[in-house]
């Protein structure tokens, strides 16, 4: 870690409770719509959080906000304690990394970077070796004198950072930046920022619409619909217990199954559904019977068992006909039909290379679907 | 790669050879030249008879700078020239900043009755030269009227109101000229300066105006340009005493056409031509 950024480190720990970003009952609205809907989130010193949400969820509102181009119609927002709901941008310390970039054309890729530092009045003599730490921290020692257009996606990405992080910013915003890349570069890019964050230890708030980007890189993650903030948790937490079926369903793949709880108890719930098939899963709260509840089975978390395997009278064991069968290199998807029409998804890892197609699923064979109530889990919204 | 651009040249050069022959390619080269001709027959035959030392200016009988050599003794015509380069140059300075402001007004905020003085602002460039010349001059009348009757001092039609008139109607095409270039421009840019810690006006120096300069330069380019050759408003408002060159060359004409007046459209022509590359240097260094 560069010296500057190991004292910076140090200031921003005397300074605050250890919250970087504190958006106390935040609301946002233009005109009669709410973009954001009464959020409150703390994000941690040197965390990297992910806003992650469908469009028009409100991360990028809340972003803006805490950047400072728009301001909350209600609520507070704090940076390191210090209220700033409605402080101007240039008087925030916070940088941004725009979805588009926003260089500027007109300008080398040096004078980009050192753009912030010359509003800050750093001394002329300074500029030069910072800017240039700043490039080959970012891996473009070389690329100073070019304009932005004469560099590649991948590369203009980087200087965007480039010019945010030589600002030592308090806390990094992040607006979908890997979102114009393609997949190949965009892997890439998300493991380097990552890099990038651990070595700097600057806080990164990352606004993504893709699930999987967002469980790669965070410490935590905001689960947001229609301005709400729906969960915060790990990436772990969030996927594997999502609070509401909206999670479920958002983040990965899953499969529901709806019914009626008719017993709950010791952390277990058991639905069944209308058609009286049973099935029991994790609960986090106990649940009254009769309410309306989902069961959520990701579909790599079941396993098909071979017809004379098992039993039916098994414990989340339901007896179903393949009905498709997609391979798809890593994994086989295989569609199962149940006895009541309704189709549920189970994924099989190809953990042994053959081409024998008898080694994998045929459509029209009959399987007993299994999943034990631990790796399945009621949701009651 | 090299392959597609190697097919390519293959596949192209037998078509174009193949246009060229043909009758539809042979009128198309006509249609071309006739076009051409058409725009710039009449400044070739402009300049040449500038050269000419046929007194009538209409036969070629040898070369001569004499009518050049006159037109700058010619201190009427070189009065009235200076004139209008004066008037020029200051209702383009005027009226280009007050375009550009207008023009950033216009495109950043959203307020009651945008709509309709978006509307009034094109209305200057249709509305028909006379009826703005005669209007101007009414109103001019007008004010002097008025004025006279507060300062008691009578006041004379001179080379400001010229100005005055010019700037009037030069902003709306300045307007025009950079609400183009303001619609080209990235507002995220001036977001990314303000977090990168510049405030508005050094958002608006460093990154906006030299972003939407080639469309300010447009816009002056263009005012100038009207300023320069406009001549029913001036020959309106400008008083006694005061000519401008469009004015002074059009009493020229109406005696005799003489080629010392080729030899001053030659320079007008060489002006605007040089601002105009000038312009393009301006913006092909950035």
């Amino acid at each position: 870690m560069p010296l500057w950024l190991s004292v910076y480190a140090f200031q921003e720990i005397a300074l605050s409770d250890g919250n970087a970003i504190e958006l106390r009952d935040v609301v946002k609205a233009f005109g009669d719509v709410y973009a954001v809907d009464h959020v409150s989130l703390q994000i941690r010193d040197g965390e990297f959080f992910s806003l992650l949400g469908p469009s028009g969820c409100g991360k990028t509102t809340s972003l803006r906000m805490i950047a400072g181009f728009e301001y909350p119609t209600s609520g507070e927002i704090m940076i390191h304690g210090r209220e700033m709901s409605s402080t101007p941008p240039h008087l925030r310390p916070v940088n941004t990394v725009f979805q588009s970039y926003a260089l500027f054309p007109h300008m080398s890729v040096e004078q980009n970077v050192a753009f912030g530092l010359e509003m800050k009045g750093v001394a002329k003599a300074d500029l030069g070796p910072r800017v240039q730490e700043a490039l080959e921290m970012v891996r473009l020692t070389g690329y100073g004198a070019r304009r932005p257009r004469q560099l590649s996606g991948g590369q203009q990405q980087r200087v965007a950072l480039a010019r945010a992080l030589v600002n030592h910013p308090e806390v990094l915003l992040l607006d979908e930046p890997l979102g114009a890349l393609d997949q190949k570069l965009r892997k890439e890019m998300q493991l380097e920022l990552k890099g990038l964050q651990e070595r700097v230890g600057i806080t990164f708030i990352f606004v993504t619409h893709d699930q999987e980007e967002a469980l790669t890189m965070s410490d935590r993650i905001a689960v947001m619909s229609h301005g709400k903030v729906l969960q915060v948790g790990t990436p772990t937490e969030i996927y594997e217990r999502p609070s509401c079926r909206f999670v479920a369903d958002f983040i990965g793949e899953t499969n529901f199954v709806e019914g009626k709880v008719v017993e709950s108890a010791g952390g277990y719930a058991t639905i069944e559904t209308a058609d009286g098939i049973r099935l029991r899963g994790c609960s986090a709260r106990p649940l009254s019977s009769g309410a309306a509840a989902t069961l959520s089975i990701r579909p790599e978390k079941v396993r098909l068992l071979p017809q004379g395997e098992g039993s039916a009278g098994d414990e989340n064991a339901l007896p179903v006909r393949v009905e498709r069968v997609n391979y798809i290199g890593s994994d086989t998807r295989i569609t199962v039909r149940l006895s009541d029409q309704r189709t549920l998804n189970a994924w099989e890892q190809n953990d042994r290379s053959t081409v024998d197609r008898n080694a994998y699923w045929q459509p029209g064979e009959e399987s007993l679907l299994v999943c034990p109530a631990d790796n399945a889990l009621v949701l009651t919204e | 790669m090299i392959e597609a651009t190697s097919q390519t040249k293959t596949v192209a050069r037998p078509a174009s050879a193949r246009e060229r022959t043909s009758l539809g390619g042979l009128a198309l080269l006509a249609n071309a030249v006739l076009m051409y001709a058409f725009l710039y027959v009449p400044i070739a035959i402009l300049v040449i008879f500038s050269f000419t030392s046929d007194q009538f200016g209409v036969r070629w009988t040898g070369f001569t700078l004499d009518w050049y050599a006159r037109l700058f003794a010619n201190q009427r015509l070189m009065g009235a020239a200076l004139n209008t380069l004066y008037v020029a140059v200051i209702s383009t300075v005027a009226s280009t900043i007050i375009g550009t402001l207008t023009a950033l007004a216009m495109e950043r905020y959203r307020f009651r009755g945008r709509a309709g003085m978006d509307a009034l602002l094109y209305l200057p460039i249709v509305i028909p030269e006379i009826v703005m010349a005669v209007a101007l001059l009414a109103f001019s009348a007008f004010a002097f009227d008025l004025l006279q009757s507060i300062t008691g001092e009578p006041i004379r039609r001179n080379l400001t109101t010229v100005i005055i008139a010019h700037i009037a109607f030069s902003i709306s095409f300045v307007v025009v000229v950079v609400r183009t270039s303001l619609k080209n421009f990235d507002r995220r840019l001036e977001e990314a300066a303000a977090d990168l810690g510049a405030n508005g006006w050094q958002t608006f120096w460093r990154i906006t105006f030299p972003l939407i300069l080639p469309g300010i330069i447009g816009g002056a380019l263009l005012a100038f340009t009207l300023s320069l050759d406009d001549f029913i408003i001036s020959l309106f408002l400008s008083g006694p005493g005061t000519s401008l060159l469009p004015v002074e060359v059009y009493n020229k004409v109406r005696r005799a056409v003489t080629p010392e007046i080729n030899a001053i459209s030659t320079l007008m022509l060489l002006l605007s031509m040089a601002l105009v590359g000038l312009s393009q240097l301006v913006q092909r260094r950035r």
